[in-house]
């Protein structure tokens, strides 16, 4: 029975890999063979991914060598008897299964969702690209390896950007997948480059190694310095950050259905490659102050643009797209307080409070975002419009889709008791120390946020009955993911600290301490 | 100073392929600034790998008189490199297909005026 | 069940049992009103004689449910429609503009030391 798990890193990212090579010649047998292969993929991938994060949560990090001879041995030895940590290394620590969780949840909701609507005959493809999605977040989650993360974060952008422009619906999908696409492969040309520059600094590729030599050295190369510039801004540009915004709510606001959902997920394994970036290569070698301070301006900056232009759309998904820069903005506005406090080789409470609200955020942003997009997506596909000018009265004929769009609502404006309100109060109080004007700030925005989305419901939910629009729910599978993610949810509002203590506390803690990671490589 | 001129021209194409994305508004043109820059970050990591002298990495095949392993150029840049240059064809397939769907629907190839998801 | 945050602590099961028991409170004061009260010809609103126009036409539609603010801001909005243009060159010109800045902000202490 132990055997398994020792396998579980690589098989949730070959399953899902082997069965979108498989699916679309299933696909031409059969649709609903193809439907039970994608299915039992995703469902595999689940229990793997629950039972590994379990298992790392408990007893700490776990690696896997790929191509090793023994799984422990993570080196190659030459016949000099020089020992070097060449082979590809997957290592999952608290951070990585936190993520991983994430990802392999909100795809099988997607999955779900997609299941009552994509129903003709391209879409053998649409599921390939979807599984590739699954397999590009995984492997940025779990690997240890510098250029491995850039061969992932290549799938996820190609397999995202084909997504996006799936239903070319006059034309707008395509052009925001064109800007998805320049945007995503120039910050992963610049990714490169940085890896080549540590790759020519340091002659090693794995994360713990360069990690242990920097830290060894107690400060950071000139070469390194504008690799890690490069870094900073190439995933802050994928994650979403402001100023570099603009392409997320195009991007968002023409995808297809629960591919919104998912590519929030996508935006949040980039947000997992900065922090690991910054946390666990350059530790406690960087200028803290600096780098808090420019996350944090950042998060501000983020906060305030995606609250404030969001209240001036008029198309449904754009509109939940500015909010979902918001959210973004709350978490890097957290991981910047937390970094500003995290004096040179001690840890405050002080700071793990922030980490921990913030890394809280993560989960719960892209849950509520998720639901958002998930009603928004069922009301497109009763009333095939979503021009809120010309919406109305919908909350007669789509009784449960309203009742999930106020929960929705609720979390996302960090009302009691559900989820958003916990974690936001933990950024609430933890930022308060650095400025009592941030904190101003980001309470303001919440009330902001509120104030868009009762904007949403009051035109598509509420008034009069229009003639137009046709009579029914949404079919019941939308129902179905929906309540899956509203349980949870409600789950996470009622019992914070079980989630705080068992699910965010490791997660913080493999960042903040990188000795373990660092460690486990051994040798050399 | 000759071995520094690859790292020079790598600074040259990247600067030429970024002028291209930034004040071009042909869509081809920005897809071939892409390519240039991908070119120039592709010369950046083989260039990595040279050492003075050097023989190709193959064990079986040295000339004689070759040191282990300080007389070889190092073969890990080129394994990246080879695998950059494939997801390098990979994105520029994608997105010259995704140019040719646009010009199918909305008649133009002008990157300022192909601005209907504004604000 | 509660969590401990940095200044106090945050308890959602208290949270809802208050609510629980304020609902009750207020559902039974208004379960003691006034009982004869009849829909119809009482509740319609009187506007000086005119016909109250058909719920469809007075509807306030999405866009336009916040135009006190969006007014009071216009300077605001103004410089951000501008900002976002939607021409992928100024996406490009931002990044490139963001990464600049970071550069001297994070590179230029330590080379001038």
């Amino acid at each position: 029975m132990n055997e398994w798990i020792t396998h579980a890193p690589i098989l949730i990212i070959a399953i899902p890999l082997f069965a979108a090579f498989l699916t679309p010649l299933v696909d031409r047998v059969s649709r609903r063979g193809r439907n039970a292969l994608v299915f039992i993929a995703v469902i595999l991938t689940l229990i793997l991914t629950l039972a590994l994060a379990k298992d790392v949560f408990d007893h700490g990090l776990r690696i896997y060598t790929l191509g090793g001879g023994s799984v422990d041995s993570t080196l190659v030895t030459l016949p000099s008897g020089y020992r070097l940590p060449v082979r590809i290394i997957l290592e999952v620590d608290g951070m990585s299964a936190f993520m991983v969780v994430i990802s392999v949840l909100i795809s099988f909701v997607g999955l779900l969702y997609s299941f009552s609507h994509i129903k003709e005959n391209g879409a053998g493809k649409y599921y390939t690209l979807f599984l590739l999605m699954l397999v590009g977040m995984l492997g940025m989650e779990v690997t240890g390896d510098l250029f491995n993360l850039f061969v992932f974060l290549e799938i996820l952008s190609i397999s995202s950007a084909a997504l996006i422009a799936f239903y070319a619906r006059g034309g707008k999908p395509v052009e925001a997948s064109i800007k998805y696409i320049v945007i995503s492969s120039l910050a992963a040309l610049f990714v490169l480059f940085a890896i080549g520059l540590l790759y020519g600094e340091y002659d090693l590729l794995n994360m713990g190694a360069i990690a242990k030599k920097i830290s060894l050295a107690g400060e950071i190369p000139f070469l390194a310095q504008i690799a890690f510039v490069l870094f900073l801004t190439s995933f802050a540009l994928k994650a979403g950050a402001a100023p570099m915004h603009m392409w997320l709510p195009d991007a968002y606001g023409e995808a297809p259905g629960a591919i919104s959902m998912v590519l929030v997920a996508a935006t949040q394994a980039s947000l997992y490659a900065l922090l690991r970036v910054c946390f666990t290569i350059y530790g406690a070698a960087m200028d803290t102050a600096v780098i808090g301070g420019i996350l944090i301006i950042l998060g501000l900056i983020s906060i305030f643009i995606g609250v404030t232009m969001a209240l001036i759309q008029i198309d449904m998904k754009r509109l939940i797209g500015y909010a979902a820069v918001a959210e973004i903005g709350y978490i890097l506005l957290a991981v910047g307080v937390g970094i500003f406090e995290l004096a040179k080789g001690e840890i405050s409470d002080y700071s793990m409070k922030a980490l921990q609200g913030g890394i809280f955020h993560i989960f719960n942003d892209v849950m509520d975002i998720g639901l958002l997009f998930l009603v928004v997506g069922a009301v497109m596909y009763v009333t095939k419009e979503s021009n809120l000018n010309k919406l109305g009265g919908l909350a007669h004929s789509m009784k449960y889709s309203s009742i999930f769009f106020i929960i929705g609502m609720a979390a996302v404006s960090g009302l009691p008791p559900l989820n958003g309100f916990a974690s936001k109060i933990l950024i609430y109080e933890s930022v308060y120390k650095v400025s009592p004007l941030i904190s101003i700030i980001a309470i303001l925005a919440s009330m902001l946020m509120l104030a868009i989305f009762v904007k949403i419901f009051h035109s598509v939910f509420m008034g009069p009955k229009l003639t137009e629009y046709e009579r029914k729910d949404a079919p019941r599978l939308m129902l179905c993911s929906m309540a899956i993610l509203a349980a949870i949810m409600i789950f996470f509002g009622l019992f914070p600290d079980f989630v705080v203590n068992n699910i965010v506390n490791p997660a913080v803690n493999a960042l903040v301490k990188n000795l373990p990671y660092i460690s486990a490589i051994g040798g050399a | 100073m000759i071995y520094q001129i690859p790292f020079i021209a790598v600074i040259g194409l990247i600067a030429v392929g970024m002028y291209a994305i930034l004040f071009k508004k042909n869509l081809i043109k920005i897809a071939i600034g892409i390519t240039i820059v991908e070119s120039g970050v592709n010369l950046f990591l083989i260039t990595l790998g040279y050492r003075e002298g050097g023989v190709a990495p193959i064990y079986t095949h040295l000339p004689p008189g070759t040191n282990i392993p300080e007389g070889m150029v190092l073969p890990v840049p080129q394994a990246l490199t080879l695998t950059s240059i494939v997801i390098g064809v990979a994105v520029l397939a994608l997105i010259l297909s995704l140019i040719i769907k646009m010009y199918r629907k909305y008649g133009t190839l002008n990157a300022y005026e192909m601005r209907r998801l504004r604000e | 069940m509660t969590l401990n945050t940095y200044g106090g602590y945050w308890s959602p099961i208290v949270w809802v049992i208050a609510f629980v028991v304020a609902f009750l409170i207020v559902y039974i004061l208004w379960g003691m009103g006034e009982r004869k009260y009849k829909k119809g010809e009482q509740t319609k609103p009187f506007i000086s004689g005119t016909e109250e126009p058909s719920k469809q036409e007075v509807h306030v539609r999405g866009g336009n449910v916040y135009w006190g603010f969006t007014e009071a801001l216009k300077g605001y909005y103004n410089l951000m429609k501008k900002m976002h243009t939607g021409i992928i060159n100024d996406y490009v010109l931002w990044f490139i503009g963001i990464g600049a800045i970071l550069f001297l902000v994070i590179i230029l202490p330590e080379v001038i030391k």
